[in-house]
């Protein structure tokens, strides 16, 4: 059988390819760039579709600097002593940090751009949250956010891996609760947030008695700001520390037996086995899953609009919450720019952690 | 005894409502093969009634109902999105009177003034002035079709606050007073203490409509025309004034003898609270007093009463903003110099067709939509605590007969009638905001900064300021002279 001409090989190649690329352009880069437009228009509904005008960019402006801006960022108050000494203490780190790199073997131009970028973004953030976090200081939805995705991370990360030890123990009835560990992860974001307003509910909820017993009848979990962003954590924890843990517990189970058997041989410890054994093996993956959990817990909503609808007040308003319910007021480019500033804040997080802490941590092995 | 005699008359009068509507329909089924999508929100009140008529009216017309329900939050924007981008999901849809300013402006919603002309079953005259001539109407055209009746009232039990001496509060000083005094009192004998006042004040559901019931006493004070929310001439908000920062403290204080998550209790909730008895005060549309005498839910049967709204002794001077005592110029309308502005808050669940879909459709909706609001239907939903439906018809003021059928003692169904009737007739009724995109100075704006004000993130002053700042730039952005020309044609002010 005669072999076809090679440029019909070279075309073929683009040609089966192109139903692929098509559906990623329409289905997520089109989108992605008609939404950057939306987030610089106003937008009003009219009979037979809508209107758009560009704007330019007045969204953000009202965001930042406008009748946005303490709902987004929060109300500003002059930060405490303790304040102060954070931000210093952060400052002089971050400047040792940049010091080190300028006089290492392995600085280039590049480098120090992108690190005094990372530095001043990263101030910015401290500053944010410790100004709205000082006297009558509020937090905004985005340091309420902030507070979510590194107290529920950090959480689900240690119980994660907790139980995943656990569970390479051998324990009676490990399979079982193998099982048992994951189910929180299948019920859905919206039924775990009705299960704990529920749970939370001191008055009529099924866990009524245990509260009143524990003399906290009548007390409210969600009419404080403090209690009720607990209480959303708690609930967030509760749902993706399973995820956390079947990963950790992969690669605990993946891990070559000879190097804990010669461990023990030379007469290791439990804590020393964990510190200098298995910590230094699963942090690639220990890496990777806080990573996947930080960009995932940015977009947090279904917990607080379930358990407080936001409140009290906006103490649980997470940023796509906020955005949420200004799409659901018809202000859609407001909304739309609110999106993209979470992009770009959870973009950084994200790059700091895989550039700088991640490879950081790599490296320790 | 009593009870079979209840049980006989509603069966009687759904009798009598098959028969009398079987006689319009019963030629033939016009409507069989059509079906049409309503669409309201999840109560699950006002959705019950429309769930339980479908299948009958289906029998009746072989027309199919879906009833679909989504949170009251989002109901405005799906609304407004199906119809704006010609989606058309939805074909009929049962929501707030005071969206209809933009909806009809837009051109969503089909004028059913002929539809109702032509139409003798649904009783237009019988239904009352108020919700025939402001819920239904806009710009002389119906466009629709009430369902529902709603002012707000202050419920009390009458066994509490009897055996305390206390009087039903007369002024929101003196329902303070009275909540304070009742809090922590064992209302229900569980051994338990109760709550002085429960108010819903769930942020993204509806607890923000109770506010203008606490402001307006404050603010208005001669007349429906003169508005609570606007100045008639500059449109200005009124909010920036010491009437309004008054009621916000107010509002805050009720807290202080409520639920401790009342915060986070939906109006369903505080309702649930009151009927288990559990409560001294409830402000609520006309719903408590309907579920009270479900023997079912409730343990307070025949210890409920209503009152109109409490009012105040002092308004604003529009001139300075400070809070000055009532006198005869000042409040015209003031009883026993108290001056009470009861809102006719949300103005009742009403029924309208979208103007985009197949005239067979439009039909069969608007036919829906006429038969549940037919009084042989309507005047019984209208006892009933689940359907969310409170009276709206001149017949259900008059005849006590379905109250009597639906549980009501002649002096409950007295009172509770009395209760909204007093406020109905009210000249110093405060009117819903009925201006183009009410929608963002209310639910936007104004709901998060009242949650943010009870959970301490704002002071009075700066919740006041807060909400007028933002109300201005919505304001400036609409147009201030088109808003204003809307907001005087929605008070009826001849200029």
């Amino acid at each position: 059988m005669e072999e076809p001409p090679s440029h019909l090989n070279d075309r073929s190649r683009y040609v089966l390819l192109l139903p692929a690329v098509l559906v990623v352009l329409f289905l997520s880069v089109f989108p992605l760039l008609l939404s950057i437009f939306t987030s610089l228009s106003k937008i009003r509904f009219v009979k037979g579709g809508f209107e758009i005008e560009y704007i330019g960019l007045k969204n953000y402006e009202k965001l930042l600097q406008g009748s946005g801006q303490r709902r987004f960022l929060g109300r500003f108050d002059d930060p405490t002593t303790f304040g102060w000494i954070i931000l210093m203490v952060f400052i002089a780190v971050m400047i040792y940090w940049l010091f080190r790199y300028v006089t290492g073997p392995r600085r280039r131009l590049f480098g120090v751009l992108m690190r005094v970028i990372t530095i001043i973004i990263a101030v910015e953030l401290l500053w944010l949250v410790i100004r709205t976090s000082s006297g009558r200081g509020l937090p905004g939805t985005l340091v309420v956010t902030l507070i979510f995705v590194f107290g529920g991370v950090a959480a689900q990360y240690i119980l994660g891996l907790f139980l995943a030890l656990l569970v390479t123990q051998n324990l009676p009835g490990k399979r079982f609760f193998r099982v048992v560990f994951l189910l929180p992860m299948m019920i859905t974001p919206v039924g775990i947030g009705f299960l704990f307003r529920m749970l939370t509910d001191t008055l009529i909820g099924p866990m009524a008695p245990m509260w009143k017993v524990a003399g906290l009848y009548n007390f409210s979990w969600v009419n404080d700001p403090a209690t009720a962003r607990l209480a959303v954590i708690i609930g967030d924890t509760w749902q993706w520390t399973p995820f956390v843990f079947i990963i950790l517990l992969a690669a605990l189970e993946g891990l070559p037996t000879e190097t804990v058997e010669a461990a023990l041989v030379d007469g290791a410890n439990r804590q020393q086995m964990f510190r200098y054994i298995l910590l230094p093996q699963i942090i690639p993956v220990s890496t990777t899953v806080i990573l996947v959990r930080i960009i995932e817990a940015f977009k947090i909503i279904d917990m607080p609009n379930a358990l407080t609808g936001g409140g009290p007040g906006i103490a649980t308003e997470s940023v796509t919450l906020h955005a949420y319910n200004l799409w659901r007021g018809i202000d859609l480019g407001t909304s739309s720019a609110l999106a993209y500033c979470l992009l770009f804040v959870a973009t950084f997080v994200a790059l700091v952690f895989v550039n700088f802490i991640r490879q950081r941590l790599l490296e320790s092995i | 005894m009593r009870k079979v005699t209840s049980v006989l008359l509603i069966v009687l009068l759904a009798a009598i409502s098959l028969v009398s509507t079987g006689i319009s329909y019963s030629q033939d089924k016009p409507f069989e093969g059509v079906n049409i999508t309503v669409l309201t929100f999840d109560g699950p009140q006002i959705a019950e009634p429309l769930q339980r008529h479908a299948p009958e009216f289906q029998e009746l017309t072989g027309a199919q109902v879906s009833v679909v329900t989504v949170p009251f939050a989002d109901l405005y924007q799906i609304i407004l999105t199906d119809q704006a981008t010609g989606t058309y999901s939805y074909d009929a849809f049962v929501f707030a009177p005071q969206w209809m300013v933009d909806f009809a402006n837009a051109g969503y919603l089909e004028d059913l003034t002929p539809y109702v002309e032509a139409d003798a079953d649904i009783q237009w005259d019988d239904i009352a002035p108020f919700f025939r001539n402001f819920s239904a109407m806009y710009n002389e055209k119906i466009y629709l079709i009430p369902l529902d009746g709603d002012f707000h009232m202050v419920y009390y039990r009458t066994d509490v606050l009897a055996e305390a001496g206390l009087e039903p509060p007369k002024t929101w000083d003196e329902y303070l007073v009275v909540a304070a005094a009742l809090n922590g009192q064992d209302m229900n004998g569980d051994g338990e203490g109760d709550y002085g006042s429960c108010i819903s004040k769930r942020r993204s559901a509806q607890a923000w409509q109770w506010f203008p019931s606490f402001a307006s006493p404050f603010i208005q004070s001669l007349g429906t025309e003169q508005g609570a929310f606007f100045d008639t001439t500059t449109f200005e908000p009124l909010i920036n004034n010491e009437g309004f920062v008054r009621a916000l403290e107010i509002y805050k204080e009720t807290g202080q003898y409520g639920p401790p998550d009342e915060e986070t209790l939906d109006v369903g909730g505080t309702r649930t609270l009151f009927v288990a008895g559990r409560c001294a005060l409830s402000l609520d549309w006309g719903d408590i007093g309907s579920l009270a005498v479900d023997p079912e839910q409730s343990i307070v049967q025949d210890k409920v009463g209503a009152v109109i709204t409490p009012g105040s002794t002092e308004v604003i001077d529009r001139a300075t903003g400070e809070l000055v005592p009532c006198t005869p110029e000042l409040c015209p309308y003031a009883v026993d110099g108290v001056n009470h502005a009861p809102v006719a808050s949300f103005g009742g669940w009403s029924g309208g067709v979208s103007s985009g879909i197949s005239q067979e459709k439009k039909d069969a909706a608007y036919a829906f939509f006429s038969y549940v609001a037919q009084p042989a239907q309507a005047n019984v939903d209208v006892t009933i605590g689940k359907t969310g439906f409170n009276p709206y018809r001149i017949s259900q003021f008059q005849d006590l007969t379905p109250w009597l059928a639906g549980g009501f003692s002649e002096k409950a169904a007295n009172d509770y009638l009395g209760a909204i009737r007093d406020s109905l007739n009210n000249p110093n009724m405060v009117l819903d905001l009925r201006v183009p995109q009410n929608q963002r100075y209310q639910q936007v704006v104004t709901d998060p900064i009242l949650s943010q004000f009870l959970a301490g993130e704002y002071t009075a002053e700066e919740a006041a300021q807060e909400i007028s700042d933002q109300w201005e730039e919505i304001t400036e952005e609409i147009g201030r002279e088109d808003q204003l020309a809307a907001y005087i044609a929605s008070l009826g002010i001849q200029k």
